[in-house]
């Protein structure tokens, strides 16, 4: 890497200014709205406030409707990292491959990520809708009783399939860039020895990509548990009953719907604690962790 | 253990011809050195025996079987890459018994095997390290100590040695014959460096844009090289060639370069007064000594023992000398050519010309 040396101290924090503000206001500033909103509980019109410690944060801990929540949240993040991981690796591994058109096939697959979530939701809409998806019409015409709307279950797969797409380019760009960074003479050495190509790819492969696929885990967790909100609300607004309604969904019913500013930023301060956890971990795996 | 036969190999890539069909038969137990400059063919001809690459057209037999369509994985051959191609993620032990767990060979056999191998590499104590705990010369062990547990038919060398320090290269190339020998294991081994192929091989194939220009035994290279590309790449420094024409009757050459006769002290060559010629002498042959050539020496180098002179005749061509001895001086000097040590080529085709031809 290239140092730039700056004579003074004036030109490099006027640099960092930008970023700095940045973080401020839309992090800092929020964030700690947020923690002091937790300790306060106040009226649906703002007229009392009053200080109540970490009563807030006891409470939601102990509302089984939080708790209801929190699990969908783990089922709904772990199928979502799942399925999300699974496919960009199966299609990097095709990428990989020798295959005519195979910067087409690339970047079709980057797409989805330039989608926004409102959008990527309607088009999940407007295949799945039971009246006018073209898939879900294709269902019901089958006779199988499809309609996310009524059915729990079904909400909850279209919400994961819909947020799994969305996080697919991502995902598959790192694999893409892993694979391609495991040296040829490694993998022809391992056919050398008698290794197929599936026997190649479980020994050889995917260990190699396992920082990777750990480095994209906690970032396709983090995906499902905080940047999920668009898509959730577009389709299904947690909907049917509570059946897609995750933690990050409920600090806005909790916040914005219900008006309960106490609760909602006590649930969001908790988030937020999981979001550092996580974000050690992943820290303290990578430094560790490599072992090539 | 096992022979090699390779017929007409002939591989394009796209439009681009690679390999123009090149024979060879490689006896059990023999070390072949594959060497030529970069881009001749050298490695494809390796990664096509070893399965890598696909030949376009001839045929390749181990143990007289042919090889077609096989993978490398049915191929029972081992590698040795340039640049060691150790799993970055396996132990030493692990690299080594990488092959023989997909064998299915039992525990015990597996230890035993690599032990044996790391024993004879001396890399035992290395066996539970990761290769990036390694030095270069190490990790070379134990990418060999890789090929040599599986017991293969056929070694495969791909310049294991290009990517070592000077001193570690000579070391492992020592030990890479004395293995060899000591296995007794038909290998192929392909290099750039004619020292490497001059040491190391029972044989060479000098190869030449696509082609064996030379198969044969590295003295009979060295003394007969079959035409002015062998001669320019065996030996060092390179042979000089100077162009000359054919005296009428056969029996003598005139150079170019200052009208010199040398005359062929092993019978005369065939073709009219005036055929283009190549004569080739190296510089090890030339002598000191009146009646020769007129050279202007522009660039001594002492070697201590011996110097190399670097000069240029009248007409500008370029000529290098080995001579004994440290004391030399830049400027005109006479060089003689003692006719016993003179290699005939022909002038257009550059192929070499025997007596009687």
């Amino acid at each position: 890497m290239k140092k730039v040396i700056f004579k003074g101290t004036l030109l490099p924090y006027l640099l960092l200014l930008p970023q700095l503000a940045i973080t401020a206001i839309f992090f800092f500033w929020p964030a700690g709205q947020a923690v002091y909103q937790s300790f306060l509980r106040e009226d649906a019109f703002g007229l009392s406030t009053e200080f109540v410690g970490f009563e807030n944060f006891l409470d939601v801990l102990h509302d089984q409707t939080w708790l209801d929540a929190a699990g969908r949240t783990l089922l709904f993040s772990g199928s979502v990292a799942t399925l999300a991981l699974g496919s960009a690796l199966f299609l990097a591994v095709q990428a990989d491959k020798h295959i005519r058109g195979a910067n087409a096939y690339k970047t079709l697959l980057i797409w989805p990520y330039a989608v926004a979530p409102a959008i990527a939701a309607v088009l999940w809409l407007f295949m799945f809708h039971p009246n006018i998806g073209l898939f879900g019409r294709m269902l019901n015409g089958l006779g199988v009783p499809w309609d996310y709307r009524l059915n729990g279950n079904q909400a909850m797969l279209m919400v994961i399939m819909a947020s799994a797409w969305k996080q697919v380019s991502y995902n598959f760009i790192f694999f893409l860039a892993g694979l391609q960074s495991i040296p040829k003479a490694v993998l022809e050495a391992a056919a050398i020895d008698g290794a197929r190509p599936t026997r190649r790819f479980w020994t050889i492969i995917f260990p190699l990509l396992s920082p990777t696929a750990f480095f994209l885990l906690v970032v396709n967790l983090v995906y499902a548990f905080f940047d999920t909100f668009g898509v959730i609300h577009s389709l299904t607004q947690g909907g049917p009953g509570k059946a897609t309604e995750t933690l990050i969904y409920r600090v806005y019913t909790d916040g914005v719907i219900n008006l309960n500013l106490g609760s909602s930023s006590a649930q969001s301060v908790i988030l937020m604690l999981l979001v550092v956890v996580l974000t050690v971990i992943q820290f303290r795996y990578i430094e560790r962790k490599v072992h090539y | 253990m096992a022979t090699l036969t390779l017929r007409d190999v002939k591989k394009s890539f796209g439009a681009t011809p690679v390999l123009h069909g090149v024979d060879l038969d490689v006896k059990d137990g023999e070390m072949i050195v594959i060497v030529g400059a970069s881009g001749c063919g050298k490695s494809t001809l390796l990664r096509i025996v070893a399965g890598l690459e696909t030949e376009t057209s001839g045929e390749v037999l181990i143990a007289g079987q042919s090889m077609k369509g096989l993978e490398p994985a049915d191929r029972d051959v081992a590698m040795v890459f340039q640049n060691y191609a150790l799993y970055p993620h396996m132990s030493v032990f692990q690299n080594m018994a990488y092959g023989l767990k997909i064998r299915g060979l039992p525990k015990d056999q597996i230890q035993r095997r690599v032990d044996e191998a790391a024993g004879l590499l001396g890399i035992g104590h290395l066996l539970h390290r990761k290769p990036r705990e390694l030095s270069g010369g190490q990790r070379q062990r134990v990418a060999m100590g890789r090929a040599i547990v599986r017991e293969p038919k056929l070694f495969l060398f791909d310049e294991p040695l290009s990517n070592l320090d000077a001193k570690l290269r000579v070391e492992l190339r020592a030990e890479i014959r004395r293995l060899q020998r000591r296995l007794g294991i038909t290998s192929l081994f392909v290099t750039h460096d004619q020292v490497e192929a001059m040491t190391l091989g029972d044989r060479l194939v000098v190869m030449n844009a696509g082609r064996a220009a030379q198969i044969a035994t590295p003295m009979e290279i060295w003394e007969r090289p079959a035409d002015t590309y062998v001669a320019g790449f065996i030996g060092s420094p390179s042979m000089n060639l100077l162009s000359a024409r054919l005296e009428a009757g056969g029996a003598a050459a005139i150079l170019d370069a200052g009208g010199l006769r040398l005359p062929f002290v092993d019978g005369p060559r065939a073709g009219a007064a005036g055929r283009k010629l190549t004569l080739g002498i190296r510089p090890e042959h030339l002598r000191l000594g009146e009646g020769g050539l007129d050279v202007m020496v522009e660039l001594v180098e002492p070697l201590g023992g011996e110097s190399v002179l670097h000069g240029k005749l009248a007409d500008g061509t370029p000529l290098t000398a080995r001579l004994p001895g440290a004391r030399y001086a830049d400027g005109a000097m006479t060089l003689a050519l003692p006719p016993e040590s003179l290699h005939v080529f022909d002038g257009e085709t550059g192929k070499r010309i025997e007596a009687g031809d």
